[in-house]
């Protein structure tokens, strides 16, 4: 299953994901795009079943955009991960729920501070200062527990993300192809490079 | 009024005066639909409300379907489109609304189109719409120029508001995009430059046709 990682900082989130597509035993393709911008400061990641993580989050990233164009300003962090859990909650009790794992990052410009939500296909949300999907989470959380801190700078955060990468790639049975990294701070997001 | 250049659209609204308690930037007579896509309309303010929604949902419904963003005229074809539904069914009366589309598609053209209540929709290079829209009108068609630049363009929307809004700068709202499809609002300051231009062309304009006494 797909990796996802989100760990905060001072001022800002920086977020990695794998970029292999897979397709039961045959890696389809590497380089596939797991985020999804949702308004100019809060992204999010998806991984579980690839259709519908595809077809969530762009529903979801379109009424993101929808509210930012009818109400002339943008969501929190906050608001838009609580948007993001009510529809998995919804879908859950439906005929076929949505399977999907989240990672909500984003910068809340108001308070100016950096936000991370996780969320999973059961509608769960918490909000954390670091946060993993898929196996990657079993290897690296401990890492994190261990490392982070509430004030690391950028540096330093991409550091930590290199060193949980780094474990994956010497523990994990499965290749771990290059990841690929987006920071969300108060000037928005960008990709940096690990 | 809208007015279509070589590589711009711009889109001016008359202000109604501002009623002395009223909060005036809650009353914006243009609107975004899309980030490429603006429409500025006349007539029945929460008709427009309700038309405006339905279209800046039909946009971001067109870029989850097809993952592309709207062209103007898709976007008139539909509001045009639900207008003339409202004339065709039971129980409903029509929007009380025209209005002006404008915006630039992927082939980076200027575009404008207008709409009416009738439902009937089409493209234009310059036009008005609402109070004395014809005499804006005419005035539009005597001094429009094919291919103006972007100066041009925004003096010749204000100039043919102008005509009707008596009261200058202060009552006048407009709204431009480039090819970079970024829709821009034109500051107080902006606008009244242009518009004493305007006034010292006038005012040169009214020296020269003045018969000069030494010629007698």
């Amino acid at each position: 299953m797909e990796t996802l990682f989100g760990i905060t900082g001072k001022d800002f989130v920086i977020t990695a994901y794998d970029s292999k597509a897979v397709a039961s035993i045959t890696l389809m393709k590497i380089g596939e795009d797991k985020s999804r911008e949702l308004n100019s400061h809060s992204l999010m990641l998806f991984s579980g079943e690839p259709g519908d993580g595809v077809h969530f989050s762009e529903y979801i990233e379109r009424n993101i955009k929808l509210y930012g164009i009818r109400n002339g300003i943008e969501l929190s962090p906050k608001a838009v991960a609580s948007f993001a859990r009510r529809e998995l909650a919804d879908s859950l009790r439906s005929r076929k729920p949505y399977s999907v794992n989240l990672l909500i990052a984003g910068f809340d410009v108001k308070t100016n501070r950096p936000a991370l939500y996780w969320l999973d296909h059961l509608a769960s949300m918490v909000d954390v200062p670091f946060a993993a999907h898929g196996y990657g989470a079993y290897y690296c959380l401990s890492l994190l527990d261990r490392y982070h801190r509430e004030d690391i700078t950028e540096e330093e955060g991409i550091k930590l993300l290199q060193k949980c990468i780094g474990e994956l790639r010497s523990r994990m049975i499965l290749n771990m192809p290059d990841f690929v990294a987006k920071v969300v701070n108060k000037d928005g997001i960008r990709i940096v490079q690990i | 009024v809208g007015v279509r250049g070589s590589d711009i659209v711009v889109l001016g609204v008359e202000k109604r005066s501002a009623l002395k308690l009223q909060d005036e930037r809650t009353v914006n007579k243009i609107c975004m639909l899309d980030e490429h896509v603006c429409l500025a309309f006349a007539g029945l303010s929460a008709d427009a409300r309700v038309l405006v929604n339905k279209a800046r949902i039909e946009c971001q419904s067109h870029r989850l379907t097809v993952e592309d963003a709207v062209s103007i005229e898709y976007i008139t074809r539909y509001i045009a489109g639900v207008q003339q539904k409202y004339t065709q069914s039971g129980g409903v009366r029509p929007f009380g609304i025209s209005t002006l589309i404008m915006g630039f598609d992927s082939d980076k053209v200027p575009k404008l189109y207008q709409t009416d209540p009738s439902g009937v929709y089409s493209a234009w290079k310059a036009n008005a719409i609402g109070r004395s829209s014809k005499t804006v009108r005419e005035f539009l068609e005597k001094n429009y120029k094919e291919d103006m630049d972007r100066a041009e363009t925004i003096k010749l929307a204000i100039r043919s508001l102008l005509e009707v809004v008596q009261t200058g700068a202060k009552n006048i709202e407009i709204a431009i995009m480039g090819k970079d499809s970024v829709i821009q609002r034109l500051g107080l300051t902006e606008i009244e430059t242009v518009v004493a231009e305007i006034e010292a062309e006038n005012e040169k304009e009214k020296e020269k046709s003045k018969p000069s006494t030494s010629q007698q």
